[in-house]
């Protein structure tokens, strides 16, 4: 009797903790939605999310700029950041023998632990100023954030990624050798496509951090709000624009910085679709995955 | 004629020595049964044959082992080559997580062919040798892992027959699966053994009698016995290998 009293007394512990962080996201979400709301009802949906000028003095709000901003210095980032990680990660997971390894480890988790300003001070110091004097321009632009993003991710997409392929059964390699593959056959076409799913789940997470980074690309991106001429042009990102201008925001400027974070969501709930749709696709072709 | 052989073979993982002066001879298109207790080094003898130990970083070995006339331990060797020649079955079958198709071709396109028609030629062919065929030729683009362990086996076993070796290694091949799927390997074994030399490591002594041509029995790493499957087994000569057979250890 005692025993499944406690049984059920754990279980709806469980359960009001799952729902309990379940309801503060949905508390977020309405808050989000409920203040940005205005913005959509009064300045209308799509002259917000298509407009090309944001010009808070004037009562002009259109986001377009930004969500571009966004998804330009994001895929930039993922563009530099998923061959290298990846490349790293088979080196660590397959390549490397256990004493390179056991170094490498904790310097790549060091590498996530520094906090975001570090990076923008980095890249504001070191990286503008050699794409100003290289490039031309002011040096703030898309390619200089796309390069602290990259190395911000890297770490995240690394460690997934070596995990997935540590995970892979030994036997799998095996049974290639015992064919007769060579190590890099075996890594290519039986080792990744089988930890493939998990490596995606690495870069889901490097995007969401990527796209979702405010203060590091504050710090080098140039923030001004105009859709990008080249990858050196300077760029306004979602987050930046709530992040720059909700210290002195109000009324329908203050409920415009609320919608953008909507847009924000929308914007990652369709990145995540299509990722999670790709994925599950993949995994069907290849009959059930392993991971 | 010895398709395979060793000589004075000594095998160490570090510090300890696992095989000791095993002399063994395996003939051309027969089958050779290597019994044993658990941990009495014929999984790793067996290992040896197709340089599977090199995966190992601690295995070093002494003495030599011939395939035909070629020490197959001599630096100009190339080892994929060698497991090309020696194809190996495991313990647990492990199809790769591709289509029952991709998992035979597999062996043909790491080797360089790339012309489809012949694979698909190929792949039939060794899903009929392996007595899979009728099983799967209608779902042949499905999912490997979605077959039964037996059928598994024999998938890993037409993958292994698919680039033609000249010798099997079967590890235990049969130790995870129901009787039914036991005799259906038996049988396909003795099918192979027209073409192919076969060394198999089992635990099933039943086993050893119904496919074997000869058998050797290993014992803390050496070989105690060695000789023709039916002499071993109805007349064993060493004392050891009649108390091993007769179930009185291991």
């Amino acid at each position: 009797m005692t025993n499944s009293t406690e049984e059920t007394g754990i279980k709806s512990i469980l359960l009001i903790t799952a729902l309990f962080s379940i309801f503060v996201i949905f508390l977020i979400m309405a808050f989000i939605f409920v203040e940005g709301w205005p913005a959509f009802a009064d300045y209308g949906f799509f002259k917000f999310l298509l407009g090309l000028k944001w010009d808070p003095n004037n009562n002009i709000f259109g986001v377009f700029p930004m969500i571009v901003g966004s998804l330009y210095v994001t895929f930039f980032a993922l563009l530099l950041a998923v061959p290298l990680s990846l490349l790293c990660a088979i080196f660590m997971a397959e390549v490397a023998p256990n004493n390179i390894r056991k170094f490498l480890k904790p310097v790549i988790e060091t590498l996530a632990g520094i906090p975001s300003v570090v990076y923008g001070f980095f890249g504001l110091m070191v990286i503008v100023p050699r794409v100003r004097t290289t490039f031309g321009g002011t040096g703030f632009s898309i390619f200089a954030s796309g390069i602290i993003l990259a190395i911000m991710i890297l770490p995240t997409i690394i460690s997934v990624s070596q995990d997935s392929l540590k995970a892979v059964p030994n036997s799998y390699r095996e049974a290639s050798y015992g064919l007769g593959a060579t190590n890099w056959q075996t890594i290519r076409k039986i080792i990744f496509p089988a930890a493939l799913p998990g490596i995606v789940t690495g870069i889901i997470l490097g995007m969401g951090r990527a796209i979702g980074e405010t203060l590091a690309v504050i710090m080098v991106a140039g923030n001004v709000s105009q859709i990008p001429s080249s990858i050196f042009a300077p760029v306004r990102t979602l987050t930046s624009n709530i992040a720059l201008e909700m210290g002195y925001a109000t009324g329908l400027h203050y409920n415009a910085l609320f919608a953008t974070g909507v847009i924000l969501f929308i914007v990652i709930m369709i990145l995540l679709l299509i990722t999670n749709y790709v994925q599950r696709k993949y995994k069907m072709d290849v009959g059930g995955g392993t991971l | 004629m010895d398709k395979i052989r060793s000589e004075n073979l000594n095998v160490y993982f570090g510090d300890a020595h696992i095989l000791h002066d095993v002399n063994l001879k395996m003939p051309e298109n027969s089958i050779t049964a290597l019994i044993g207790p658990s941990g009495c080094g014929k999984s790793t003898f067996l290992r040896t044959l197709n340089r599977m130990n090199d995966l190992i970083p601690t295995f070093h070995h002494e003495g030599n082992v011939y395939l035909d006339d070629t020490e197959i331990y001599d630096d100009n060797v190339d080892v994929v080559n060698l497991r090309k020649r020696v194809g190996m079955v495991f313990q647990k079958a492990n199809s790769f997580p591709k289509s029952i198709f991709e998992n035979v071709a597999y062996g043909l396109r790491i080797h360089g062919i790339d012309d489809e028609d012949y694979i698909k030629q190929k792949v039939e062919l060794a899903l009929k040798s392996a007595a899979i065929w009728d099983e799967v030729k209608d779902k042949l683009d499905q999912s490997a892992l979605g077959l039964s362990g037996g059928q598994q086996q024999r998938l890993c076993i037409a993958r292994t027959v698919a680039i033609e070796p000249e010798v099997i290694l079967m590890d235990e091949p049969c130790s995870a699966l129901d009787p039914i799927s036991t005799l259906k390997i038996e049988d396909l074994m003795t099918e192979l053994k027209k073409e192919f030399t076969i060394v198999i490591v089992t635990h099933n002594m039943q086993q050893a009698t119904r496919v074997s041509d000869s058998t050797a029995f290993f014992l803390n790493g050496q070989i105690i016995e060695h000789g023709p499957t039916e002499e071993l087994f109805v007349n064993p000569k060493e004392e050891k290998t009649e108390e091993y057979i007769s179930g009185r250890f291991g």
